[in-house]
């Protein structure tokens, strides 16, 4: 017999069980083994001192479904669990969770250094609606790196960009831009919702706060608009003068500091006592239960969409019809080599390609595809397609789209995880279509 | 609030409230490699119920300066000038695992000091693994991983924590790697390795205390905890079912629960 001690391996639970059990204990719910669906505004006081101990954060527990519900808590230790961060705020959608967050982090007068490849609708809440709010931004191209720590100023108070630009698949070098952003002292937040924790966990690679759309793949049906930021806990922000609102006494709570009081869990808790409170972008615990039904089956159907895409691709690069196509997977995509290390489990399943004949061509491929759904959303089960030019990002003017990455020609796709014949054989009508525009628009 | 030991700051947690001398104190003792907000759901309640409430972080933890102490006594002892640093003459303790073994000696040191004790997890004696001693004094973050493993009973391994979207083990990651990972928990399981005085202190403590025990306590099983207990005169046991040994925050209430009507009739609050 070897006389070798056995090694000790720590038995935490892994990603997969994660996703099926992480934020509920059924022994606590009536044996309930499914989580149930708390459908209630409040929560009863034991008596006054334990209502008094709920609004004072003395003890932890509910007292009003805006800042925070039973079933909205268990997803949110479902994805802080599978982030590997130590607390998350789940919000009514993506754009409402980047809102919170940059009102956790910033006041009037301060200034964020922003990625320019962005959903439209990001870009719009940082180009025209947080100036409203004394907040101003510097937008950089993903790939210039060093351009971020140049446009890093004495108020900058953090770096946003998308890990996977939307929608041109530029990818941001995450660990360097995190090495920027804390030689400056201030947090890298990414918008990881291209990825889920399953293609990547942007903590591991120095992000500071995870937000997500958990519309798209996490739920990955199609059928209910969430958000969330989840907190890493290594952020110090006690290291510097820059964020006296999370170190210094905080008049709303007694005097409270989250930072010295809450560690490595402050941010999280500032966002739900003061941005839930004041802002209320509440999620509903029907779409909380539904997104936990997709986290559910995100590692299987995660491997689907990626290796859909990756046939997709394959099937794009050798169309007569498709000029171009961007995907992480493409050997000579600008960041392929970093896509492999940052997303070792797939790349992704966002294409965007450029149809031959220009946004004439697009448009007629758009309007005659029938599998694939037209629509302004992406990460469903099912593929959808858009023509971002005249969609989701019209409301940019041609600058900004060119600032953005957007060509006419482009057409962004998600694929989904039908059989992928069915896919490409949808997606031949789609071509032959754009082939002859006016025929068959006229028929 | 930050004040100085030996000429060393000291950061401990207030609890959110402002320190009033007129108040009675109690010194909360975290764990090995911890620091003083792993007892958040607990401080805040008695800081806003007629107590001082004093989350210290052990030199070298967490905000507070110098090194970590090497052993359990000049532990005990630090907690005795942490009473007299604030300006107290008398205090009650309450200490989480190694947290036990400090608030066990210093109150059979300073039985005069010590009004109440309350001990979370507590042993004897708390033998380490050499395995997981020798990662943890080798700088190596799966000792972390091993103690979060070990130290969360089946039910918490799944998380449900009592404050809303925190994620119990991943917290606990994160604070006990706050700092050098050999230089607060290596220096702190050595030190409980090396300490074999818990039973004879145990024998001569005479205020009230306090065991809470936890059924899936794998760092200080059950039975060990009852043992300590049975040497100290008039000790009350507590046992959770179900839980582990991080029971100040897998079954926070519970144990603000159970904390509360010990301390209140033993260290009654200053009346407002």
């Amino acid at each position: 017999m070897s006389d070798k001690k056995k090694e000790l391996k720590p038995n935490t639970y892994k990603f997969d069980t994660l996703s099926l059990h992480a934020g509920y204990q059924p022994h606590k719910n009536a044996g309930s083994r499914q989580v149930p669906i708390y459908q209630t505004t409040s929560y009863l006081f034991d008596d006054v001192d334990h209502a008094a101990a709920l609004f004072n954060l003395e003890r932890g527990g509910h007292i009003y479904s805006r800042i925070s519900n039973p079933t909205v808590g268990v997803l949110e230790e479902r994805v802080a669990s599978l982030e590997g961060g130590t607390a998350a705020l789940a919000t009514s959608s993506g754009m409402s969770a980047i809102f919170l967050a940059v009102m956790t982090l910033c006041e009037a007068g301060d200034h964020l250094v922003v990625s320019s490849q962005l959903y439209g609708g990001t870009v719009n809440l940082f180009r025209l609606t947080l100036p409203k709010f004394g907040i101003k931004c510097t937008f950089v191209k993903p790939r210039d790196t060093e351009g971020f720590k140049k446009a890093i100023q004495k108020n900058t108070k953090g770096i946003f960009g998308e890990l996977v630009g939307n929608p041109g698949n530029e990818i941001m070098n995450m660990p360097e831009i995190a090495n920027i952003a804390h030689e400056a002292g201030i947090p890298l937040m990414v918008d990881a919702t291209y990825q889920t924790p399953y293609l990547c966990k942007p903590f591991e690679h120095g992000a500071d706060i995870v937000i997500h759309s958990l519309t798209k793949w996490m739920a990955g049906h199609g059928s209910s608009m969430a958000g969330i930021l989840v907190e890493g806990g290594k952020f110090d922000w006690m290291q510097n003068d820059k964020f006296p609102t999370m170190t210094k006494p905080y008049e709303g709570y007694h005097g409270l500091s989250f930072a010295e009081e809450f560690g490595p869990t402050a941010f999280t808790m500032k966002a739900r006592a003061e941005g839930m409170r004041d802002f209320g972008p509440c999620l509903s615990p029907q779409n909380a239960w539904n997104v936990l039904q997709g986290i559910e089956t995100l590692s299987v159907r995660m491997k689907k969409h990626c290796s859909n895409a990756e046939e997709m691709v394959k099937y794009l690069m050798d169309h007569e019809s498709v000029a171009w196509v961007s995907h992480p997977s493409v050997p000579d995509h600008p960041d392929h080599e970093l896509a492999k290390k940052l997303l070792p489990n797939g790349r992704g399943s966002m294409i965007a390609f450029g149809i031959k004949g220009g946004k004439e061509a697009g448009v007629a491929f758009i309007n005659n595809v029938k599998l694939a759904s037209h629509l302004a959303n992406v990460g469903d089960t099912r593929t959808l397609v858009i023509h971002p030019a005249s969609g989701t990002h019209s409301q940019m003017d041609e600058a900004t789209l060119k600032f953005a990455g957007l060509s006419h020609d482009m057409i962004r796709l998600s694929v989904g995880i039908e059989d992928i014949d069915d896919i490409k054989n949808d997606f031949e009508v789609g071509f032959r279509a754009a082939r002859k525009p006016r025929l068959v628009s006229n028929q | 609030m930050k004040f100085k030991v030996n000429n060393q700051d000291v950061y401990a947690s207030t609890g959110g409230r402002p320190f009033d001398k007129k108040k009675p104190l109690i010194i909360f003792v975290h764990g090995s490699g911890l620091t003083h907000m792993t007892w958040v759901l607990q401080t805040r309640y008695f800081a806003f119920h007629g107590y001082n409430a004093l989350a210290v972080d052990l030199p070298g933890h967490g905000l507070s300066g110098g090194e970590s102490l090497k052993s359990i006594e000049e532990m005990a002892d630090w907690i005795n000038s942490v009473i007299d640093a604030v300006g107290h003459k008398e205090a009650s303790l309450v200490g989480h695992s190694q947290g036990c073994l400090v608030t066990v000696e210093c109150t059979s040191r300073y039985p005069d000091k010590i009004k109440t004790l309350s001990l979370m997890g507590g042993a004897g004696a708390i033998p380490m693994n050499p395995q997981l001693l020798s990662l943890a004094e080798n700088n190596d973050p799966k000792a972390v991983d091993l103690m979060m493993d070990w130290a969360h009973g089946p039910a918490g391994h799944f998380g449900g924590h009592p404050v809303p979207g925190l994620y119990h083990i991943n917290t606990g990651t994160m604070l006990a790697k706050s700092r050098t990972i050999q230089n607060t928990l290596g220096v702190d399981f050595r030190a409980c390795d090396n300490y074999k005085n818990g039973f004879e202190a145990a024998k001569k403590i005479k205020c009230p205390t306090l065991s809470i025990l936890a059924t899936d306590d794998k760092m200080c099983p059950v039975e060990e905890g009852k043992k300590l207990a049975a040497l100290i005169d008039g000790s009350q046991v507590d046992i959770i079912d179900n839980c582990g040994h991080m029971m100040l925050l897998e079954e926070a209430d519970r144990v603000l629960t159970v904390l509360k009507k010990f301390i209140t009739t033993n260290y009654p609050p200053l009346s407002s």
